[in-house]
């Protein structure tokens, strides 16, 4: 049970990471971006081929992740620039197909629906597999706090208040003198870079990446928990994930409590369970659990 | 004509098939509050538009500072000392008045990503909030400071506008209504405050439908009509001006 909860503290870190990421883009910047499994599927691959077949250290091969991971969201920021709101949306959606149908089709390079698997991780086979998931854990959560520390500091600086003026009125940004397009760009890049290195994390924990490992259920479950969390407040995307994961994970249990259902209907009343709590939440607290707040300054000069 | 602040040119701009600019001249001399007045539809906020590079002008030149800005993006217009107002308010409506301020203090390091990370800047940083505070108090918006701009009142909104442009330390301001639906004695105030920035140097030029305060604090008079400039002069002349008369009212038949 114990090793149970570990294990699900590394998926709960893995999607705070995702969730830190579209808080960036999406929570500061006001762009929807359904791509991020896309990126997450990028920075599993990367790392995992990098692994593989570089024999890189997990720091190197996640870095390597990470970049590139960012420069597709970089990539991604230009050609969409001029789209906003639902439009964008589709397009970044479309993007996370794409990539699903790369990673299932060459397969020279990702092995195609089968996937990669034996890929390297430190202490993997040396530790117990408790304390590998032990291990994980921390690594997880320490990448995560770091990745926290700098969201915070640049969502409180002067970058994080362009940010917020680009996501309600792009022309006053302009107006102001800022350089929207170089923003988004940014801003896009280094959200796409921490869901990279969730990619990447995530290769080295479970030791397999497939395709299927990266469908939509997961951008699904990010935009949820970062909803409920708190969009615009990089706590809220933290506490969201975590409520997420025990929502998925905890419903589980549920068969235990309600006896003479079939696998098959526990199965189905565990999604529709999941789907009562999230809309119950957004009818109760539509602006998430931590909303965003907004910065008040002294005033006496 | 005298080289002014700003010298617009032939100014030229349609809207699928609608020409909202036949091209405009007109100047701006350093030190005035200039009006731009003219009938609706006459292209006042599309002169705004072109100027400020919001919308990029199809023919024409915009002379600023003895640069031709013609077709600038807005940022680079802004960032060269002209900054404008829009008619309908448009704070950002989340962000604080005193943020609202801040978004539009130039050359702040903290908005450069790796400086942010760093925790660079912050000494740009506090001079801009100083000089934010400062520009709140001169426009009566210190109490309300910290309050989000969305929650503010009409004529709240139309100082922060005012407030935003000043913190941008602009040499010229194009105001795009900084009276209509405000108060009598808010319009006051905001004269007031008009006319003191302008002794400290600012330069205005207003689009504004309100003559009794044209004719109080705006000299000279630009009008405009079917887009192009109709004439100028103080404005008892151009209130004389038979032209500018049947523009407004129509042709006597």
């Amino acid at each position: 049970m114990l090793d149970y909860l570990v294990s699900l503290s590394v998926f709960a870190g893995l999607y705070a990471l995702l969730a830190l990421g579209l808080n960036l883009v999406w929570g500061l910047g006001g762009m929807v971006n359904l791509g991020l499994a896309g990126f997450y599927s990028i920075g599993a691959y990367v790392s995992a081929l990098a692994a593989l077949h570089l024999h890189l250290a997990l720091p190197l091969a996640a870095l390597l992740a990470a970049l590139l991971a960012g420069a597709a969201g970089a990539a991604l920021a230009v050609v969409t620039s001029r789209l906003k709101g639902d439009y964008l949306a589709i397009v970044t959606l479309g993007f996370a197909e794409v990539i699903q149908l790369i990673a299932a089709n060459e397969i020279w390079l990702t092995n195609g629906t089968d996937g990669l698997s034996a890929i390297p991780a430190p202490g993997r086979g040396k530790l117990s597999p408790f304390h590998f998931d032990l291990a994980a854990a921390a690594t997880v959560w320490i990448v995560l706090a770091l990745i926290a520390l700098g969201l915070v500091r640049l969502s409180r600086a002067s970058y994080g208040r362009v940010l917020r003026a680009i996501r309600e009125d792009e022309t006053v940004a302009r107006v102001a003198g800022k350089r929207v397009l170089a923003f988004k760009i940014g801003a896009f890049a280094v959200g796409a870079a921490v869901m990279g290195l969730a990619g990447s994390l995530y290769a080295a924990y479970d030791g397999y990446v497939a395709p299927d490992s990266f469908d939509v259920l997961v951008t699904v479950l990010v935009v949820l928990a970062l909803t409920a969390g708190g969009v615009g407040n990089m706590a809220g995307a933290v506490l969201g994930s975590a409520l997420v994961v025990a929502l998925t994970e905890g419903t589980r249990f549920l068969g235990g409590l309600l006896p003479g259902l079939s696998a098959l209907q526990v199965a189905s009343l565990r999604q529709g369970a999941i789907g009562f709590f999230l809309l119950l939440l957004l009818r109760l607290r539509p602006q998430g659990i931590l909303p965003e707040r907004m910065r008040v300054h002294r005033l006496d000069g | 004509m005298a080289e002014g602040l700003l010298s617009v040119r032939g100014l030229v701009r349609s809207f699928y098939g609608v020409q909202a600019l036949a091209g405009a001249d007109f100047d701006v001399t350093s030190g005035t509050i200039t009006a731009l007045i003219g009938p609706n539809g006459a292209g006042k906020t599309t002169a705004f538009q072109c100027i400020s590079g919001v919308v990029p002008p199809e023919g024409g030149r915009v002379i600023f500072m003895g640069a031709d800005i013609t077709g600038w993006p807005a940022e680079q217009v802004s960032r060269a000392g002209l900054v404008r107002t829009f008619q309908i308010a448009r704070g950002i409506p989340r962000l604080s008045v005193l943020e609202n301020l801040l978004l539009y203090a130039p050359d702040q390091p903290g908005e450069r990503m790796w400086a942010a990370l760093l925790g660079a800047g912050r000494t740009a940083e506090r001079r801009a909030r100083e000089r934010a505070v400062a520009i709140a108090r001169r426009l009566d918006l210190l109490p309300v400071a910290n309050h989000a701009a969305g929650a503010l009142s009409g004529g709240q909104k139309k100082l922060l506008e005012i407030g935003r442009a000043l913190m941008a330390a602009p040499r010229l301001v194009l105001l795009d209504e900084p009276i209509a639906g405000v108060n009598p004695t808010l319009a006051e105030r905001i004269a007031e405050h008009l006319e003191s920035l302008r002794r400290e140097g600012i330069t205005f030029l207003v689009i504004e439908h309100h003559m009794d305060m044209i004719a109080r604090l705006c000299d000279p008079v630009i009008v405009m009509a079917g887009g192009r400039t109709l004439t100028v002069g103080s404005f008892a002349a151009v209130a004389a001006d038979s032209a500018v008369q049947e523009a407004y009212l129509g042709r006597r038949t």
